[in-house]
C-alpha cells in the first residue's frame, strides 16, 4: 500500500525524527525553519511526546540536552542567528556526549542576513561553530525524501555514538514540497543509545569501552552519576590531570574515526569516466545533477560527487572517485564565498585542479551556470 | 570546630529521623573546594536536610547547576547531578523535568548565574510554573572569577570591576520572581539553617515552580575587599539586615535597604505546567483533532 503525499522538507525532518523515536522537541520561532517546530508541536502529543517553545534559542538547546540526559530522544531546529546562539550548549552536548539532533536550515548571512533567501553559508559553522576541539556529525539532505531518511539516520547516529548530529538543510530543501511515500522509505529498526546496566557500585560513566562509546546512565536507574561540561575523566568528575585530560578529549574524535564507515555517506552520478567532477550538497547538488545530464547530452564527460554526510567529510571516497575516474578538473559550486571547497582543495591537493563557483546573492545556483563553468574549465 | 560539629549534630537529631549529611554527599569528592567561611556549604546542608526530611529517593533526585561557585555544588550531592552551562541550568532542568516528570528536579544557581546571564530563563521558569525548585545562592559577587560586581552587589561596594564602588541598583531576586509569576517565593539567611530547611521543604513540596533565595556570604573575596569582617560577622550582619515577613511593615517597598524580608514571600496555586500541557494534549486527542 502506498501513501503518496505532498510534503515539505522541514516537515519531513519532523516526521523522520518521530519515526526514529524522538519524543522531545524544544524550539524557538525562526525563519526558515519554523515549520519543523510547528510540525513537532502538532505531531509529538499524538505519540506521547512533549513539545515546548522556549524563551530563546539558547534555552531550547539547553532543554533538548536536558531531556536527552533524562533518557528521551530529543531534537531542536533553527537557522543562522539561532544556530549561532545554540553553539554553547551544543558544545556541552559534544563534551558531555549527550545524544541530540539539531536541524539547521541555512539562510543568507552574516547576522540577520536574508531570512527568506537560501544560502550554504553555515558549512564551516556546523563543523567548528562551538569552541574548543570537538567532533560532530553533519548530514546534508538534498530532497524531501532524504530530509526524512537523513533525520532518521541523524537520530540513530546520535544515539549509537552519543554525539550531536546536525541535519543541515538550505532554505530551498527546507521549503521544497515534493511528492513522497514515507512508508516506502526504509526506516529500519528503532535504535537506542546503550544505557548503563550492571553494578551501581564503582560505576564509571565515561569508562573507555572497545567501541569508545560509554554506556549512558539514565536517571532513576540507580547510578547517580555526575555530568559536566568541564573536562572529565572516566568517573565523570572534573580533571586537570594532563594524561586524563588528553585521553578524554582525544577519545571524542577517536570515537568518530572508529565509526567512520557507519557515519559516512555519499552519492555519485556518472563518475566512471568523468573528466570534470562536480562536488556539491543540498539544492546545489540537485542543480549539479541537472548540469551533469545536460553536459553528457552535449558529449561532455561530467560527473557528480555528493557528500550526504558533510562532516566528517567522506575523504577517501572523494579521493578514490577522482583517481578512478581520472577527472582532471573538479568544480565546487556552493551558495557561499567558498567553504566546502577548502576541504576539497585540501583533499585533492596535487591530484586535480579545483575550481570554485560561488553565489552569495540569495539566489540558487542554476544548472546552466554549472554547465558553463564545466565547459570553461575543460577548455 | 569539633564542638560546633557536635552542636550541629545534636540540633539535627531533633528532626523526625536522624539526618546524617554523609548519606547525601559524595564523600569521595571531599574535601570540597569552597573557601573557609563560605555560606554555600550551609545552604547545601539545609537543602540536603530538607531532602532527608521529605524522604526523597536519591535515585529520583536530579540536581542541576550552572556555572560559578554555586555551580560546583551539584558535584557534591549523591544524586543524578548535572553541572551545565553558565546561566542555563533552568533551561536544562526544564527539558529534564518535562521529559521525566517522575524526577525531583532541584536547580542550584547563583546571583550572577540566574539574574545576569540567565535572567531570561529565570523569569520564564517563574511564569511557566513547571514543577521544580530553584535555590539561588546570593553572595553579591562573582566569586569564581575573582570578585566582579553582580546584579545583587549592594550599593557602594567595592569589587574588582567597581574599583570606585558599585553605582548600580540592586536586583531584588524575590520581587523579580514574584513579579514574573512564581507561585512560591521565599528568602532566608544561612544563619537560620532550621528556617532555611523548613523553607526548602515547603518549596520542594510545592506543586509548580518554587524559588528560594539564600543570602550567602563570600568572606574570602567580597568580605575581605569590603572589610566586612569574618564569616560569623558577615552572617550576623546579614541576619540583622533581614526581618521575617510577618514583621514586614505595611509599606510594600522591595528596594528598602537593610529590611529584606525573609520567609515565604509569595505562595499561590496555579496549574503546574507539565500536567497542564499533558492534559491539554490529551483533551485535543479525545476531540479527534487532526
Amino acid at each position: 500500500m502506498t501513501q503518496r503525499r505532498n510534503l515539505q522538507g522541514n516537515e519531513a525532518c519532523a516526521l523522520g525524527a518521530i519515526r526514529a523515536g524522538c519524543r522531545f522537541f524544544a524550539g524557538y520561532p525562526i525563519t526558515p525553519s519554523s515549520e519543523v517546530a510547528e510540525a513537532m508541536a502538532r505531531e509529538l502529543p499524538r505519540v506521547g511526546g512533549t513539545f515546548i517553545q522556549m524563551e530563546d534559542e539558547i534555552a531550547s538547546m539547553g532543554a533538548v540536552v536536558g531531556a536527552s540526559m533524562g533518557g528521551v530522544k530529543a531534537m531542536t531546529a533553527t537557522s543562522g542567528p539561532g544556530f549561532s546562539l545554540k553553539q554553547e550548549n551544543l558544545g556541552y552536548a559534544c563534551g558531555a556526549e549527550v545524544p541530540c539532533v539539531i536541524v539547521n536550515v541555512m539562510r543568507g548571512g552574516p547576522s540577520t542576513g536574508m531570512p527568506t533567501r537560501p544560502s550554504q553559508g553555515d558549512i564551516m559553522q556546523t563543523r567548528w561553530g562551538t569552541h574548543g576541539d570537538h567532533s560532530i556529525i553533519v548530514l546534508a539532505p538534498a530532497s524531501v525524501a532524504e530530509a526524512y531518511s537523513e533525520t532518521i539516520r541523524a537520530v540513530n547516529l546520535s544515539e549509537t555514538l552519543r554525539v550531536p548530529v546536525v541535519v543541515l538543510l538550505d532554505e530551498v530543501v527546507g521549503h521544497l514540497v515534493e511528492t513522497v511515500d514515507l512508508d516506502a522509505i526504509p526506516a529500519g529498526a528503532e535504535v537506542w543509545r546503550k544505557f548503563a546496566t550492571g553494578p551501581r557500585e564503582g560505576f564509571e560513566p565515561y569508562a573507555v569501552t572497545d567501541d569508545l562509546v560509554p554506556p549512558m546512565p539514565r536517571p532513576g536507574d540507580g547510578y547517580r552519576s555526575h555530568t559536566t561540561g568541564l573536562t572529565h575523566g572516566p568517573s565523570g568528575f572534573p580533571t586537570q590531570v594532563p594524561d586524563q585530560a588528553r585521553a578524554a578529549i582525544q577519545r571524542l574524535s577517536d570515537k568518530l574515526d572508529l565509526h567512520r564507515e557507519a557515519i559516512e555517506s555519499y552519492r555519485t552520478r556518472a563518475i566512471e569516466d568523468a573528466e570534470v567532477l562536480i562536488v556539491a550538497i543540498g539544492i546545489t547538488a540537485r542543480a549539479a545533477q541537472a548540469a551533469v545530464t545536460d553536459l553528457r547530452a552535449q558529449g561532455v564527460r561530467a560527473g557528480l560527487f555528493r557528500p550526504v554526510t558533510l562532516w566528517p567529510f567522506p575523504e577517501q571516497a572523494l579521493r578514490d572517485t577522482v583517481e578512478n575516474s581520472g577527472a582532471r578538473a573538479v568544480i565546487v559550486p556552493e551558495m557561499n564565498q567558498g567553504q566546502m571547497v577548502l576541504e576539497v582543495e585540501r583533499l585533492l591537493a596535487g591530484r586535480a585542479e579545483v575550481h570554485r563557483l560561488n553565489r552569495i546573492d540569495g539566489e540558487v545556483i542554476a544548472p546552466a551556470q554549472i554547465a558553463r563553468k564545466a565547459i570553461e574549465v575543460l577548455a | 570546630m569539633k564542638d560546633a560539629m557536635e552542636q550541629v549534630a545534636s540540633r539535627d537529631a531533633g528532626s523526625a529521623a536522624e539526618f546524617d549529611i554523609r548519606q547525601y554527599v559524595r564523600l569521595d569528592q571531599m574535601p570540597h573546594f569552597l573557601c573557609p567561611g563560605c555560606g554555600h556549604g550551609i545552604a547545601l546542608r539545609a537543602l540536603l536536610w530538607a531532602i532527608h526530611d521529605l524522604g526523597l529517593d536519591k535515585d529520583k533526585l536530579a540536581v542541576v547547576s550552572g556555572i560559578g561557585c554555586s555551580g560546583r555544588l551539584s558535584a557534591y550531592v549523591d544524586a543524578n547531578s548535572f553541572h551545565t552551562t553558565h546561566g542555563r541550568p533552568l533551561a536544562f532542568a526544564t527539558g529534564l523535568a518535562l521529559a521525566r516528570p517522575d524526577l525531583h528536579v532541584i536547580v542550584i544557581t547563583g546571583d550572577g548565574d540566574s539574574l545576569a546571564i540567565g535572567g531570561n530563563h529565570l523569569i520564564h521558569a517563574c511564569r511557566r510554573n513547571l514543577n521544580m525548585t530553584c535555590m539561588m545562592l546570593n553572595n553579591e559577587v562573582y566569586g569564581m572569577t575573582g570578585g566582579q560586581v553582580s546584579p545583587t552587589t549592594s550599593a557602594g561596594r567595592l569589587t574588582t570591576t567597581t574599583p570606585a564602588g558599585n553605582s548600580e541598583p540592586v536586583f531584588d531576586a524575590c520581587a523579580l520572581a514574584a513579579g514574573a509569576g512564581a507561585t512560591f517565593v521565599g528568602r532566608e539567611v544561612t544563619m537560620q539553617i532550621v528556617a532555611l530547611r523548613n523553607l526548602l521543604r515547603d518549596a520542594i513540596t510545592h506543586d509548580g515552580f518554587s524559588f528560594v533565595e539564600v543570602m550567602s556570604d563570600c568572606t574570602e573575596i567580597f568580605g575581605r575587599k569590603n572589610d566586612l569582617g569574618s564569616s560569623p560577622e558577615m552572617i550576623l550582619s546579614q541576619k540583622s539586615a533581614m526581618r521575617p515577613f510577618a514583621y514586614r511593615n505595611t509599606v510594600d517597598e522591595p528596594f528598602r535597604p537593610n529590611t529584606m524580608p525573609t520567609g515565604v514571600l509569595a505562595r499561590h496555586e496555579r496549574a503546574e505546567y507539565g500536567a497542564a500541557y499533558r492534559e491539554m494534549c490529551a483533551r485535543r486527542q479525545d476531540k479527534g483533532a487532526k
